[in-house]
Order: structure tokens, then sequence, then C-alpha cells
């Protein structure tokens, strides 16, 4: 049944499953805000920090609703600033280092592949206020697809050196791709609550886009890894807790600190 | 010959023209660079429509355009001069024609 405030018993095991969401967002955002001043050309130093600041701009809103579910007082700020490295609940695909530019361009196009299908489900999710915030990001993810295609294409269709890059970044990322598209039981259970899309359709969407862009790529799409992670149970990789160190640095040395 | 803004490396100067808002004209607002047209338009995006300024972007390489020489501006544009007659002066411009 939809309803734009569920009440306590519906609530609580939602938490998590917009954290989940609003961590995604948070700590991919943190990561690419790390290429500011650095990109290769001024303009991609902006590009990857307007898409910085639309995941961002999902964080906050996912993060606030995240909040108001659990119901103890804590904002935005607290649940970005104030949780420890097992409390954040992202895929680990989004904690992995920036590396090269190959590194980068191919985390995001394995990650903007996926939001863009997930959000797409979730606009008719039975939680109003998802709904909601998805809609609006979706028009967000659309865009970062299609410029992270864009550079997938370009690089793996490019010189010999750019070709061995983005097959090698493919190679290092794709053993965290299974926890986007395999379900959970806190996944299932938002699936049967109406809250969450069911993920067969989303995966194999997925899964197409990939292959599409792969092979005008001409990148051979990795095969399946045997081990799992599963960031968003908050069992992290090693990188997690230095990107943490750096983001919450400021507010918990001097907390309360306004500008 | 080497045309100014070409580059050895792949990548290209493109200008960037934006339509502010229906019934506007697209107006030259800067320059990107970029190795291919697609690139350019999302430079484009990126770099010049962040605040809300266009709702259209065409994107042109600039070594694609002819451009006169100012060496020129006598032969080109002295001529026009004394020819005041040419300007449409003795129209009343309705008040509702708020671009003209």
């Amino acid at each position: 049944m939809a309803s734009a405030a569920p009440d306590a018993a519906d609530a609580a095991p939602r938490v998590p499953y917009v954290l989940r969401l609003a961590d995604a967002s948070l700590v991919l955002a943190q990561r690419l805000g790390e290429w500011i001043g650095h990109a290769p050309a001024l303009e991609e130093d902006l590009g990857l920090a307007n898409t910085a600041l639309d995941l961002m701009g999902q964080g906050r809103l996912l993060l606030a609703y995240a909040g108001e579910l659990e119901g103890q007082g804590r904002d935005e700020d607290a649940l970005a600033f104030l949780r420890e490295e097992h409390a954040f609940l992202n895929p680990t695909l989004v904690e992995q280092p920036n590396g090269d530019f190959a590194h980068t361009m191919v985390r995001q196009f394995l990650f903007d592949a996926w939001q863009h299908e997930l959000y797409a489900g979730l606009t008719s999710s039975s939680d109003e206020r998802l709904a909601a915030i998805a809609a609006k990001a979706l028009k967000e993810t659309r865009y970062h697809l299609s410029y992270s295609s864009g550079w997938i294409i370009r690089l793996g269709d490019g010189t010999e050196e750019s070709h061995a890059r983005m097959q090698g970044a493919l190679d290092a990322l794709w053993p965290y791709t299974s926890e986007l598209v395999e379900t959970d039981e806190l996944d299932r259970k938002m699936i049967a609550a109406g809250v969450a899309p069911p993920m067969e359709p989303i995966a194999e969407a997925w899964s197409a886009r990939i292959d599409a862009v792969l092979r005008d790529a001409t990148l051979a799409r990795p095969a399946a890894a045997p081990y799992r992670w599963y960031g968003k149970q908050g069992r992290h990789s090693e990188h997690l807790g230095y990107l943490l160190a750096d983001m919450q640095h400021l507010p918990r040395t001097h907390p309360g600190a306004s500008w | 010959m080497e045309h100014e803004g070409e580059r050895t490396d792949g990548w290209a100067l493109y200008e960037i023209f934006i339509r502010a808002r229906a019934g506007l004209d697209h107006k030259h607002v800067g320059s990107v660079h970029a190795t291919d047209p697609r690139m350019a338009l999302e430079h484009a995006r990126d770099v010049y429509t962040r605040r809300q300024e266009g709702i259209s972007i065409w994107v042109v390489r600039s070594a694609d355009i002819l451009a006169s020489d100012p060496a020129d501006a006598d032969a080109l544009f002295e001529p026009a001069r004394d020819k005041v007659y040419r300007h449409p002066t003795f129209y009343d411009i309705p008040d509702e024609v708020k671009t003209l």
C-alpha cells in the first residue's frame, strides 16, 4: 500500500535500505571530489565535479530521509560524518580508489549503468518519498551514464595504450559488481514490500547495457569472480576507512563547526 | 596550412553556442577542448550550463570556422558606413516585441 509516511514498524527495516542507496551516492561523490584540480583537462575537472555534486545531492536527500525513518534525531550531517566504517552500507565498488582515469571511468560506468536501471525501477516504489527522490536523480543519472559510456568507448576503442588500461581497469573492478545485482535478505524484504523494484529485470538490463557498450569499446567482459564483496552489509574493502577519515576529519575535530 | 587552435594530440578546440531560452538565437559563449563532437557537447554542458544558462547547445570545430581578417575591415565594412538609408528606422516596433 502506497503511503507517504510509513508507520514505525514499516519504517525500521527501510532505514538500512535507504542508507545503502544514500551511501552509494555519498561515497562515490567523495571519490570523484578527489579529482578536483587534478583532472586531465579543465573541462573534465568540471565534468567530474558536476557528477560529484549530483551524487552528493542524492546522498543528502536519502540520508535526510533515512534519518527521519530512523527517528533518533540524526540528520544528514550526523549520518554522513559521525557513522563508523561498518555502519556505511555502500556497495564496495564505489569506495575503490580513483586509480588512473581508466579506473575512475570504468567504476563510474559500472555504477551509472546500475543506478540508471535501479532508479528507473524505484520511481514506482510504494514508498512515495523514495519514488520522488529516484525520479529527480534519474535525470542526473541518465547524463552520467551517457558521459561515462562515451569515455568507455572512446578509450576502449582508442589507442593500444588506452585499450590496455581500460581492460585492466575493467578486470580489476569487475569482481565488485556482483553485489550490485544480487539480492540478500534485506533486498528481498524490500522487494516484497514494494519499496524496492524486482532485481531480475534490473540485472538483465544492466548486463545488456554493459555488453552493448563493451562491444562498441572493443573490451572483453571479464568472467564472473567467485569471491563476493558485501559492502552493502557493512563489510568493506580496506579503502573505505581512509576515505572516511578524509571526509569526516573536519566535523569530528571541530564538532558543530559552521562557515 | 596549420590552423590556429589545431593540436596534434587528438584534441581540438570547439566553439560553443548556447540558446538561453526559446525564441532567442544561439549565442557564442566560449570554447572547450575535446577529442570529438560528442565530448565537446558534454564539455559545453558541464562548463557553460551549470547555472541554467541554456536550453540548447551547438558545438562547432573552431578549425571549421572561416573568420574575416581584421586587416580587411576597411574593405568589408567601411562601404556600409555612409548608407544609413539601409536602416529600417521608419517602422514603429510594437511594444509586445521584446527581443528584436
